[in-house]
């Protein structure tokens, strides 16, 4: 992945790819192959549409092509067979002709979806999940995606013949889930795009500029799912989310690569463009019922977007949605969250009262986070020596440069203060 | 996650349990665990680098005199209990699977074939991305 304008034919095979994947899986039936074709077909795509030009039906082509590998790939395996046995194995007499050119485009857009379903299913580990959903619905190559998640190549392949096997273990078909299984297994679609997200997100800053691309990739994904299903509220409150939140990345690093964190973020810098969107998809979604966690994400988002200045923030509406987040969700960040919200209403003491619950939770008690926000309270409060203690906890907890960085420079300031 | 597990081996042994002393079938049957054990990772998806390293005898202690030019030193610092015989770089879900496998590494067959019982630092690598906003 590169940060360069994508050439529109590559924006075009990316786009076809999961549509050609489903016409393919259609035929043949056997997802870890077909997958491997399509990726054959994409880049054979990839180097003969900028001489010889893009065909008149660029779907259909690739199609085309891709069957075209199956159907090589089949007849070796059948030698193979052949050759390891005795008997004739039996191939499906489908299986051996090739097919037609695929043109219906409404197929196209139910196989995004039902592939996306597949490739982010619970059986699989998240590490799993987003690799083969980069590759089989991203259209991206396993370098692409191994370069993005800095592992080697081999790796990275191995995580995605690894989910394929366990797809085709447990049996997965290349169908909708019934409408039993689909809230379940639509939420793992959104968690599997959610954490794509947060991947490039947490990397756009400093060097890694190549992995800030996920972020991108994420929001194009939440897109053409919004598209197939646009009356499902938490979808457009995850796209709103990301559209919300990928806003302030111009704003997220200083000159030096420093991080800025949100209350100090020169707000000329956010893209307006991107908020008007999320603001937009996001009031609309509210306005509708059935509230999910994404939606209240994006609306408090949204209400930090919307604010002029971090004193202008309406921080009581942040209060009341950490407020409902809460009830609806068990996940320790979002008390932390709620007690940074607190203090801005209550007061300090409030939010430093509420931390007091958390230390109890094994999940966080220790994390930087908790230190990091305790060391903030502090200082709101007046108590300078606390606070440099929490920051230099937090400084020494963090994985992350970046955060480290910025802890050290808050303690650093303090203690200078005092001299 | 990314974590560095380092092999560590007791440097007061070295001379007289490290490998070079041990017989070649023992080389040899730990050198085989180590190919799978990498291929294993590999195959996991966790793999991301390991090297080996060389022994105290190659050792150097190297600080920059006052104009910048090396002033170099055989074998490794005097207060030194252990020696770093190698590592591995994996990427992980969790902390929790980092121990495990730095538990078979530790297991690792020595002389005769026994697990070496090595002890084996585990630590986060440090990312240049953010955990969340700060």
């Amino acid at each position: 992945m590169t940060l360069q304008p994508r050439h529109s034919d590559e924006n075009l095979l990316r786009e076809l790819a999961p549509q050609v994947l489903g016409a393919v899986l259609r035929r043949f039936r056997n997802f870890s192959a077909a997958e491997d074709a399509v990726q054959e077909a994409l880049l054979a795509a990839a180097i003969q549409w900028p001489n010889e030009g893009v065909p008149d039906n660029p779907r259909g082509w690739l199609i085309q092509v891709a069957c075209r590998r199956m159907s090589d790939y089949l007849r070796s395996e059948l030698a193979r067979r052949r050759r390891e046995s005795d008997h004739t194995i039996q191939v499906p007499r489908d299986e051996q002709v090739a097919p037609a050119s695929d043109t219906s485009d409404e197929a196209g857009q139910d196989d995004t979806l039902i592939l996306l379903f597949m490739c982010c299913h619970p059986a699989l580990t998240s590490a799993s999940a987003i690799a083969l959903t980069l590759r089989a619905v991203g259209g991206l190559a396993t370098a692409e995606i191994a370069n993005a998640f800095l592992v080697p190549e081999a790796t990275m392949a191995q995580r995605i013949s690894r989910a394929k096997q366990r797809i085709k273990n447990s049996g997965v078909p290349f169908e909708m889930p019934t409408a039993r299984e689909r809230a379940e297994r639509l939420s793992s679609v959104l968690h599997v795009v959610y954490l794509i997200f947060n991947e490039g997100y947490a990397s756009s800053i400093g060097p890694s500029l190549q992995r800030s691309d996920l972020a991108n990739e994420a929001i194009r994904l939440t897109r053409a799912v919004h598209n197939l299903l646009p009356e499902d509220g938490e979808v457009a409150g995850l796209l709103a989310l990301m559209l919300l939140t990928d806003a302030r990345r111009p704003a997220r690093t200083g000159p030096d690569g420093e991080l800025i964190p949100l209350a100090q973020q020169d707000r000329a810098l956010w893209d307006r463009h991107a908020i008007s969107e999320g603001v937009a998809l996001i009031s609309d979604t509210l306005s509708r019922g059935s509230i999910g966690s994404y939606q209240l994400q994006a609306a408090i988002a949204a209400v930090h977007d919307e604010a002029t200045s971090n004193e202008d923030t309406d921080w009581p509406q942040i209060l009341a949605l950490y407020g409902l987040l809460k009830r609806i969700s068990d996940n320790p960040m979002v008390t932390l969250n709620h007690a940074i919200a607190a203090a801005m209403v209550h007061g300090p003491r409030t939010g430093l009262e509420l931390l007091a619950t958390l230390d109890a939770d094994e999940r966080l008690a220790g994390h930087h986070r908790l230190a990091a926000v305790r060391a903030h309270l502090h200082e709101l409060a007046g108590d300078r020596m606390a606070a440099i203690s929490h920051y230099r906890a937090a400084a020494g907890r963090t994985t992350s440069i970046p955060e480290r960085n910025y802890l050290i420079a808050q303690a650093a300031r303090l203690a200078g203060d005092r001299q | 996650m990314k974590f560095i597990l380092m092999m560590q081996f007791p440097l007061g042994d070295w001379k007289t349990k490290g490998i070079e002393a041990w017989p070649p079938q023992d080389v040899k049957a730990h050198m085989d665990f180590l190919r799978r054990f990498n291929k294993e990772l590999t195959e996991a998806g966790e793999f991301v680098r390991t090297e080996g390293l060389g022994g105290p005898e190659q050792m150097k202690v190297v600080r920059a005199k006052k104009d910048g030019t090396p002033a170099i030193t055989d074998g490794p610092f005097p207060e030194s209990k252990e020696v770093l015989a190698g590592y591995w770089v994996i990427d992980v879900e969790s902390p929790q699977r980092a121990y495990e496998i730095a538990a078979r590494a530790s297991a690792a067959p020595g002389p005769g074939g026994a697990p070496l019982y090595m002890p084996i630092e585990v630590r986060p690598v440090m990312m240049s991305s953010t955990t969340g906003d700060v």
